[in-house]
């Protein structure tokens, strides 16, 4: 794979810094790939929309910061019309659907997913904090970035209290994101 | 115990590297965007059996520090640019007692307080000359996640090796990232420890330097017997105000460093073979920079760049031989221009181009192979 | 015919440079009698004079670390404390003896001073009181009393502003063992710093001193001999008075005496326990 941008969106406590986290470590410690996480610091980070980023290549991540992501997952709409410009044409738009509406002019060719996420963790979970798991499963369904199964051997190692609740919520988030069926703007 | 492999930020390798170069003595004060060292530390410090200690103040913290280093523990702070604004009066004691330790600047947005959560390289000339008085400073700058450890383990070696403040100067970019780091095998990591006196204590001359111009360093707590002072002193480190020990002890305090200056200085040149452009850069800009001449390369560019891990001492014969070599230098840093005017100093006539930016992201790869496009076309 | 000569030296010489004598001290100063306070209360301990730390700062009390022949260090203006409490933490091993001046310690310092007092750190900070800067040449400092002169508060007011006072600074702040004397005092001065390097804790005694040249000549109050005979007649022993009762007012009444002596837990020894239960 040569360079890959991955942009996260939301507000904060959604856990999109560990959703870049989680991933890095996944293509990083288990798959054995390049890759850099960056992220938005400061007052933004409380309340407001909050970023992370991730940056993917076969080989060395010279600059480190994402500037066309070629997928940005959008989790409140705060973080959409924020963050939203740049979008790689062809691109890939995930949201999730309940709390994110699609406005404005996208590049051309964006194929949008849209994700239940939220209501996916608090209803078939039952735990709304696994949300950001939710849609990482359904991201790596929908782009292939890492396997499923590297990613399942990350969160159970870095959460081995709360293993079971997090893989229900990878699996349905794998589901979700193998169902999603994409839409152009 | 944190994993030898890891997914982490470059604050945290810098405090990983600290600890396995030895430091067990951290004294600070938080400030973004260096906290998360200082956090690290309190956790990781105690049960390595080191101390983590909270000052009132930065001035406190790095005071602290030379205390104790006099004990013979290794030891540090790590601050952004109001800290060490703070810190400078004791970098200064430090320089001048010749005592080991490391100050870590993340480097953030300034003046003053600044865009805290923002990166820049504004401290470069700050480094080298904010202490009063005529000295030289070590100043390392890396530019990843892994080099943040290699050269904190770097900077503690210099440290002690020359018995000198040691700064490690990295932009805020590269402490927030997260990338893979390896830990080394602490077998085979090399470490350097400050010389210690042998001679008879009654014949100890506390100030008296070896061929190597550093003076083997007594402890507190030793047989040895010393008095060291910010004044300036002679030999025996008695106080004086003659002209002959001020000329002797601050010749040799700038020799230490600058006559060792191969030995300290580390560059790395990056595809300047055939190079007729050649960017300097340091940091993360350096890494836009390296972007840059990939795509440049691939549209026939013979571009090249010296990237500076070392910019105090200040790499006088590498930039002087780089102007030799090249038909045009670029110089491309976070700032309004600072590395800029020591590459003036060594590099002319070649015609020197200064790219700056002052504010909270490097230069984007896309803007440097502007720059090195329109510099090919003159 | 040979006649050999015996020179009498002063039984605390041993614990001093000789080599760097004569003393930059004026004469009628104070800092000398309390060097030979500390020096004795060194010695009266029997402490292993290499396991002695002594740190000043800046200033003419802060010259006074260089005379002691062990590990001693000389810091910037103000930073004593903060070096002793490096040194304290990373060795605790090491008995740290801080000698400074007012200013230093109150002024420029008197934030570190709080601090350690507030953390308990371990040390013993004997602070010379001389009521103004003397080695600037006697300026007003953070102690000098309200409408006295010196270089920087002439006449006709004098000092516009208000003096701390240095025991109630220190046991407000946490101090474990807190106490004042008066140059004159010695014996009983020596005690309290011997009790302060003994308490596993921070230990803070301010001597009350003479600055003939300077403090004293600005304000009329006469030589050193003329100036220590007056802290003799105003000094009012009151041993475990409250320290918010230690008044000190120079032309009257000078409360001395032992006003804190309390048990807390230290810093480097909780530190020691953390490491060890992490060990564990």
């Amino acid at each position: 794979m040569s360079r890959y941008e991955v942009r996260f969106g939301g507000f904060g406590g959604q856990g999109i810094v560990t959703m870049a986290v989680i991933l890095g470590e996944t293509v990083s410690l288990i798959e054995k790939k390049q890759c850099v996480q960056t992220q938005s610091y400061g007052p933004e980070a409380r309340g407001g929309a909050t970023k992370s980023e991730l940056v993917i290549d076969d080989v060395e991540v010279d600059y480190p910061k994402v500037q066309e992501p070629d997928v940005f997952v959008a989790m409140s709409r705060a973080a959409y019309l924020e963050y939203v410009d740049g979008l790689k044409d062809n691109g890939i738009l995930i949201i999730d659907e309940d709390l994110v509406e699609v406005e404005g002019d996208l590049p051309d060719g964006i194929k949008i997913y849209k994700i239940p996420a939220t209501r996916i963790a608090d209803v078939d979970v039952g735990v709304k904090q696994a949300t950001n798991v939710v849609m990482l499963g359904a991201l790596t369904a929908i782009t292939g970035i890492v396997t499923p199964e590297g990613l399942k051997k990350q969160i159970v190692e870095r959460w081995p209290r709360f293993k079971d609740t997090n893989l229900k919520a990878l699996e349905l988030g794998l589901k979700a994101g193998k169902e999603a069926v994409p839409t152009s703007a | 115990m944190p994993k030898r492999i890891m997914f982490t930020m470059g604050d945290i390798a810098c405090a990983e590297g600290a600890l396995s170069a030895g430091c067990r003595y951290f004294g600070g004060y938080p400030i973004t965007p260096a906290t998360e060292i200082a956090e690290w530390m309190s956790q990781r410090m105690p049960e390595l059996g080191g101390a983590y200690v909270q000052y009132e103040d930065e001035i406190a913290s790095i005071t602290s520090v030379i205390g104790a280093s006099w004990t013979g523990v290794k030891a540090m702070t790590a601050t952004s640019g109001p800290g060490v604004s703070l810190m400078l009066e004791a970098v200064g004691l430090a320089v001048m007692t010749e005592t080991p330790l490391v100050l870590v600047n993340i480097m953030r947005g300034g003046p003053s307080t600044g865009q805290p959560t923002r990166g820049q390289q504004g401290d470069v000339m700050q480094a080298k000359w904010g202490s009063h008085g005529d000295y030289q400073i070590i100043a390392l700058t890396p530019a990843s996640v892994q080099e943040m450890f290699d050269q904190t383990v770097q900077a503690f070696n210099l440290s002690e090796k020359y018995r000198t403040p040691v700064f490690v100067l990295a932009d805020e970019t590269v402490g927030h990232m997260r990338e893979r780091l390896v830990i080394p095998d602490k077998k085979k990591l090399k470490l350097e420890y400050r010389k210690q006196p042998t001679i008879d204590p009654s014949e100890y001359l506390p100030f008296k330097p070896d061929d190597d111009l550093v003076p083997p360093m007594a402890l507190f707590g030793s047989k040895y017997q010393f008095y060291a002072t910010g004044l300036t002193h002679d030999e025996r480190g008695y106080p004086s105000d003659k002209e002959d020990v001020q000329i002797r002890l601050i010749t040799r305090l700038n020799d230490k460093i600058l006559k060792n200056a191969d030995k300290i200085i580390d560059v790395e040149r990056f595809m300047l073979d055939d190079a007729k452009i050649a960017v300097i850069s340091y940091g993360t800009p350096s890494r836009s920079a390296k972007k840059a001449i990939r795509d440049a390369r691939e549209q026939g560019i013979k571009v090249g760049m010296l990237r500076l891990k070392t910019v105090w001492p200040f790499p006088e014969e590498q930039v002087a031989e780089l102007a030799s070599e090249v038909d045009h230098i670029i110089v491309a840093e976070q700032n309004m221009g600072q590395v800029y005017y020591m590459v003036k100093a060594f590099a002319a006539p070649t015609p020197i181009h200064l790219m700056t930016k002052p504010a909270g992201m490097p230069q984007l790869p896309n803007e440097i192979l502007d720059k090195i496009k329109e510099i090919k076309s003159i | 015919m040979t006649e050999s000569v015996h020179v009498l030296k002063h039984p605390m010489t041993k614990y001093i440079r000789e080599d760097r004598q004569p003393w930059i001290y004026c004469s009628g100063c104070s800092i000398g009698i309390v060097t030979g306070m500390v020096a004795r209360a060194i010695d009266n301990l029997g402490l292993d004079f290499h396991k002695t730390v002594v740190v000043s700062g800046i200033g003419c009390t802060g010259r006074t670390s260089g005379y002691f022949k062990t590990g001693t260090y000389h810091t910037t203006h103000g930073r004593a404390i903060a070096f002793a409490e490096g040194a304290k933490i990373a060795n605790p091993e090491l008995e740290v003896i801080v000698v400074s001046g007012d200013g230093d310690i109150a002024a420029i310092g008197g934030n570190h001073l709080i601090h350690a007092a507030r953390r308990n750190i371990d040390m013993t900070v004997v602070c010379i009181n001389n009521f103004n800067y003397g080695m600037t040449g006697g300026q007003f400092g953070p102690t000098t009393e309200h409408e006295k002169y010196s270089q920087t508060s002439p006449r006709p007011i004098g000092n516009i502003e208000h003096p701390f006072n240095l025991v109630k600074l220190a046991a407000s702040s946490g101090a474990t063992f807190v106490a004042r004397w008066t140059a004159v005092q010695a014996r009983r001065g020596t005690r309290s710093i011997e009790k302060g390097i003994k308490k596993k804790g921070f230990s803070f005694i301010e001597i009350i001193g003479a600055c003939p040249t300077e403090y004293g000549r600005m304000n009329r109050l006469g030589d050193g001999l003329a100036m220590h005979k007056h802290l003799l007649e105003v000094a009012e022993i009151q041993n475990g008075l409250p320290p918010h009762e230690a008044e000190l007012d120079y032309e009257k009444r000078i409360v001395c005496g032992e006003f804190v002596d309390i048990e807390k837990p230290e810093y480097t020894e909780v530190l020691r326990e953390m490491q060890r239960k992490l060990k564990e």
